[in-house]
């Protein structure tokens, strides 16, 4: 049953959820940030309209900083502005930034603890047509290593406004993780987004044994909603946990999620090596060893398509999720 | 700032003093680099006694100049300056590369007060240089922002973005010092990666460049002097100069590059450093 505490849409399981992407929510929260902070300033690397950095531009002309392609110096220059007390958000896609710059951010920001926020835009398969090239599915990984980054991954365009607002107060750094194809906006103003914190999204009827923890993150969190409702109907309990902090990790709710239901199903949009439900198996095989299974790339690039053609190919979709649950739980 | 003969001797006598006290690192330490940080003392003596506005008891001082040291390979001759001016005792220097020293093999910000950067990797400070001089020029502050650069580091893409980006935005109070030295691991820069014309490279990416003699301290001092008088454009100092300078026996020598001297070979630069390079007579060294 869904968890009445985090004020999810009213809309959840109706057509007429809104659909956006979680990129919107980098627009807006820049914007909001950008009026909360003077020093905030947002610098592009000529992709400002799909990347929404147009509309804190818009706002404000004056703190939008144009660097033309070329992340590798967006990176550093974010270094640079943090040095001189700005609050720089720096965007490009995820394919370049991380991928390209990974050493800048590695050296001037992650050693240097300058607190630039990374926004890495058009993450995942769900890129669609434009084909494995821009389909970043490591980034998690690469930044998730690195000490002192914050690795935060929204569920929708509401929780993304969220990410991007709290990332100009913290301190260090942070990566950013958004997706460029609609998603249903699942999480409301009210939801609570803390970063380390996991939200439960759907929990077993009162009474009953959950028999799997659907562990996600990012927007696939809605499709483990979906599958758990339909796994339920089948009378088979589960857990929804919805992590949009990769780094930390909320090891608290994992290993309780592990204790509930005895195994466990990380879904995410990304390299099963590496990835959220990597750092999800290193968590539970210390604290907590259940079994678990690791929904993702597995050891594979992306290819063009469309993003639903894409998350039912490579088994990321709710009906892909409830069949992976259903074996699982039968299997034990 | 009028920089009068005194200032000069005094400028030089500190460049000797870093030096020295380089060699003394490098052989506590038994790796390192030795011809960058020896070829860039006389402009790190000038910087650090002379050009910049800065207070070694407040390293977080909001007037200072900022110096960010992009080759974090050379940051012997940083240290060995640093510590000359007060930032930290000389002893200390001895510590380099050491389990537990501040003073790490390339430069960690967060280790040691003063450096600004953590840097190594090439072809970062420059970028970092670039934004803190944009930032400050949105902020109306007047601080002044130098960047030091290698010469085997223009070889790195991020330079000519941050290059391009710089002059596009007109940072003038950004002035970026390369260290002609012609050398590199491999070899000579013109062999392994020619960068000629470097000169007129940076004046096609909009920047004013001027060319001096990096051992030359007035000329130096001269030439930071007149970059503050170019507006509009960021400016570029190539400093030529000669690797291991100071000590005839591995002058011009890429092999010294990355490599300390041994004790044996250190007591013999010594000298040879004592007596100016054979100008001084050996019983006075």
């Amino acid at each position: 049953m869904i968890n009445p505490h985090a004020k999810l849409s009213s809309n959840l399981f109706s057509a007429e959820i809104e659909k956006k992407p979680t990129r919107d929510g980098f627009g807006l929260g820049t914007v909001e940030a950008g009026k909360k902070d003077q020093n905030v300033v947002v610098l592009c690397a000529d992709l400002k309209e799909s990347t929404r950095a147009e509309w804190f531009e818009k706002e404000f002309p004056d703190r939008f900083i144009e660097v033309g392609v070329a992340e590798q110096n967006m990176a550093a220059l974010g270094a640079g502005f943090a040095a001189a007390g700005k609050v720089p958000y720096i965007a490009s896609y995820a394919a370049f930034s991380p991928g390209r710059n990974y050493e800048q951010i590695r050296t001037t920001i992650a050693l240097n603890e300058r607190p630039v926020i990374v926004c890495g835009m058009h993450a995942g398969v769900s890129v669609g047509p434009d084909g494995a090239t821009h389909q970043m599915l490591e980034d998690m990984g690469l930044m998730r290593m690195l000490p002192n980054m914050t690795v935060l991954n929204p569920g929708d365009a509401e929780e993304a406004r969220k990410t991007v607002v709290w990332a100009a107060t913290h301190t260090g750094p942070v990566y950013i993780r958004f997706g460029r194809s609609n998603v249903p906006t699942f999480t409301t103003p009210e939801t609570p987004f803390v970063v380390g914190k996991a939200l439960t999204l759907w929990s077993a009827q009162e009474g009953t044994q959950p028999k799997v923890a659907l562990v996600a993150t990012g927007s696939l969190s809605y499709e483990a909603l979906l599958a758990a409702r339909s796994l339920a109907s089948e009378g088979i309990e589960s857990i929804v946990l919805h992590m949009p902090s990769v780094k930390p990790l909320d090891e608290e709710a994992l290993m309780d999620a592990a204790k509930k239901c005895g195994r466990v199903i990380t879904i995410e949009e990304h390299q099963i090596a590496g990835g959220f439900g990597s750092a999800v198996a290193e968590c539970l095989s210390e604290c907590y060893p259940v079994p678990v299974m690791r929904l993702g790339l597995r050891d594979t690039f992306g290819q063009s398509g469309t993003p639903d053609e894409l998350l039912e190919y490579y088994g990321l979709t709710a009906p892909k999720i409830a069949e992976t649950a259903r074996k699982f739980v039968k299997g034990a | 700032m009028a920089l009068t003969d005194e200032d000069v001797l005094r400028i030089e006598g500190k460049a000797e003093a870093i030096r020295e006290t380089i060699l003394d690192m490098l052989v506590a330490a038994g790796s390192g680099h030795t011809a960058g940080p020896l070829g860039m003392s006389d402009i790190f003596a000038s910087f650090y006694f002379h050009i910049l506005k800065h207070d070694p008891t407040k390293p977080d001082w909001e007037e200072r100049d900022i110096l960010i040291l992009s080759n974090g390979h050379i940051v012997p001759v940083r240290y060995s300056a640093m510590a000359h001016a007060g930032y930290f005792p000389v002893e200390e220097c001895l510590t380099l590369r050491k389990f537990g020293s501040r003073l790490q093999g390339h430069p960690e910000r967060l280790r040691l007060p003063g450096l600004e950067t953590t840097s190594g990797p090439l072809g970062e400070g420059l970028s970092q240089a670039a934004a803190i001089a944009y930032a400050f020029r949105m902020d109306g502050k007047k601080n002044n922002v130098y960047v030091l650069m290698g010469d085997g580091e223009q070889d790195e893409g991020n330079v000519w973005e941050a290059v391009m980006w710089a002059g596009k935005e007109k940072l003038n109070s950004l002035t970026a010092v390369i260290d002609r030295n012609n050398i590199q691991i491999d070899g000579m820069t013109e062999d392994i990666m020619p960068l000629e014309s470097l000169r007129a490279k940076y004046e096609a990416f909009g920047w004013h460049v001027l060319e001096v003699n990096g051992h030359d301290v007035r000329a130096f001092i001269g030439a930071v002097e007149e970059a503050k008088s170019i507006f509009e454009k960021p400016v570029c100092i190539i400093a030529h100069t000669i690797p291991g300078k100071g000590v005839p026996e591995i002058e011009f020598d890429y092999k010294w590059h990355g490599k300390p001297p041994t004790a044996e070979e250190a007591k013999r630069f010594m000298q040879q450093l004592r007596s100016g390079a054979g100008r001084v007579p050996n019983e006075y060294a």
